[in-house]
């Protein structure tokens, strides 16, 4: 098969692999398949899925930042929009480009600015103070309800202006979402397949009445007021926060702890000075890349890593394998909390990087920060185990046992 | 290549020689000049690559855009009317000599 029309001697052959990356023996282990994806070349060809993919640093950089060729509007997912209907209304931003992806973040840029992450600080540290407090006087715990899922909980929805009702839903939308980028496996089929309460409760909360004053929500639709963005596209934006911007740090943060109670002398470093807080919890981001990957479909025939890639293919990027690939980071399966980790994929590159990752470091600094001035060992009390899904690497529970300072 | 003085909050002063093309904020990270975090990696997130520019150059670079204002209402140290973010600054020959200031924090 050779559909770019070069001939065989002067197209160098992309490497074919049988690896299923949307499989639970993957999900289980995605380093040394990941590794062999990085060694096997630039751009691969996954036959499972009949997809390009692309795990080294550089690549996957590039990817993010053209736009234009790699497009997000016929879906960031496995399912190509212009040959599939989408399982639900494509998002504005996520999967969106050029020029109305640059309308829509504009919005959403405001909405979440480092000016008002300042007004948010003193209540989301206040908070994981109360959090940590609580789990100390507790001993040992589930660091997955207890902690990753349960301090999120405490400040995010509040933050969005969310009713108290039907918050139960959060979490097994968002899940649902991220498995539905992946491929028509068990997983995503199993999702759509119950997906409907929690698509009925995540519509009606979007609208403006549901929405507190001084929220995010509410900040959106005031922005469809002043014209930036009309009154039927402001609920799809607040869509996006509720879709994107609370399982993620659940996952996050979970990751944080999960690198904290295995790395003791990185634990002691970060006691030691809790000011390294923040950067602990960003080279916990690098490290487990809750987020695993995107997709992106070419819209002209494309030179990458010297192979062509034909135009409307679908390209996986690999960002977990991207933050530890040797040639772009030292040492990079160790967690540091001192590596100067600017340039990381966790949270993507380029236009679509994104848009919340103030409030996730916001929420991943406080309780890291919490952690560090009030506790003094942390240890595994249990076998941890993981949580399945087509997009997010995290864990289901993590049994955790704290002492105090 | 483009000469370029960093100046720590402690007054400790840094000259590197900056690839011109690149932003201040990715000279500063290259040279291992510390103090500009750049979380978002210049992708117009963050405001973690906060400088004050010397007053003598500040009408030499580009206007601020209305997206770096924005941001840089965000900053974690004070905004002053000098205030730049780094990665939106692009070394160019013209600049050689350019002296700018680090905060004493950035988040
Ligand atoms: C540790 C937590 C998080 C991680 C790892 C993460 C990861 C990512 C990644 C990799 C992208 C790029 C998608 C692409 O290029 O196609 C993205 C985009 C996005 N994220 Fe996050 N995210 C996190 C937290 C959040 C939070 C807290 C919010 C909301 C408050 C949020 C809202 C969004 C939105 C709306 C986009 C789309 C931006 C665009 O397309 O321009 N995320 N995120
Ligand atoms: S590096 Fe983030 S705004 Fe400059």
């Amino acid at each position: 098969m050779n559909p770019t029309g070069l001939s065989a001697a002067v197209a160098p052959a992309i490497p074919r692999l049988a690896i299923d990356p949307f499989s639970y023996a993957f999900f289980d282990d995605p380093y040394p398949a990941h590794q062999e994806m990085r060694e096997a070349g630039p751009v691969v060809y996954l036959d499972q899925w009949n997809v390009y993919g692309v795990a080294r640093y550089a690549e996957v950089y590039a990817v993010f930042n053209d736009p234009l060729t790699f497009c997000s509007s016929r879906g960031v997912g496995l399912s190509d929009f212009a040959k599939e209907k989408p399982w639900r209304p494509p998002s504005l931003i996520l999967e969106a480009d050029p020029p109305a992806h640059t309308r829509t973040r504009a919005v959403l840029s405001k909405v979440l600015s480092p000016a008002v992450m300042k007004r948010l600080r003193d209540g989301f540290m206040a908070a994981a103070d109360a959090k940590v407090d609580e789990l100390l006087a507790r001993g040992s715990f589930d660091a997955i309800p207890d902690l990753a899922e349960a301090y999120p909980l405490s400040v995010f929805p509040d933050a969005l202006g969310l009713q108290p009702e039907g918050r139960e839903h959060l979490i097994p939308y968002a899940s649902l979402v991220f498995n539905a980028f992946g491929p028509p496996n068990e997983l995503r089929q199993q999702a759509i397949e119950r997906s409907a309460p929690h698509q009925a409760y995540v519509t009606e909360q979007c609208q403006r009445d549901n929405l507190a004053p001084g929220g995010f929500g509410a900040c959106i639709h005031a922005f469809s007021d002043s014209g930036e963005i009309t009154s039927a596209e402001a609920p799809l934006l607040v869509r996006s926060l509720l879709s994107a911007g609370l399982d993620t740090t659940v996952y996050g943060i979970g990751a944080a702890v999960y690198c904290l109670a295995r790395f003791p002398d990185q634990w002691a470093r970060l006691r030691a000075d809790p000011s390294l807080a923040r950067n602990a919890f960003e080279e916990a981001v690098r490290f487990e890349s809750p987020v695993q990957t995107f997709f992106r479909t070419t819209t002209v025939d494309v030179e990458l890593g010297g192979v062509v890639i034909p135009e409307g293919e679908k390209v996986l990027m690999f960002l977990g394998a991207a933050n530890r690939d040797p040639r772009r980071w030292e040492q990079p399966d160790s967690y540091d909390v001192t590596r100067k980790v600017s340039g990381h994929v966790g949270f993507g590159s380029g236009i679509h990087m994104c848009v919340g990752q103030l409030v996730a470091r916001l929420e991943g600094e406080a309780v890291l920060t919490a952690l560090a001035r009030k506790v003094g060992t942390i240890t595994m009390s249990g076998t941890p185990k993981r949580r399945y899904n087509n997009t997010l690497r995290g864990l289901e529970s993590l049994p955790i046992t704290f002492t105090p300072a | 290549m483009t000469t370029i003085t960093f100046i720590h909050s402690d007054n400790r002063s840094q000259s590197v020689e900056a690839a011109d093309g690149d932003s201040l904020m990715l000279a500063a990270l290259t040279h291992g000049v510390d103090g500009i975090v750049a979380e978002c990696g210049g992708n117009a997130v963050c405001a973690t690559c906060h400088v004050y520019v010397d007053e003598a150059w500040t009408a030499k670079l580009d206007p601020v855009s209305d997206d770096e204002d924005a941001l840089l209402d965000g900053t974690a140290a004070e905004r002053l009317p000098n205030s730049r973010l780094s990665c939106q600054i692009k070394v160019r020959p013209a600049l050689a000599g350019l002296v700018v200031r680090i905060p004493d924090r950035q988040s």
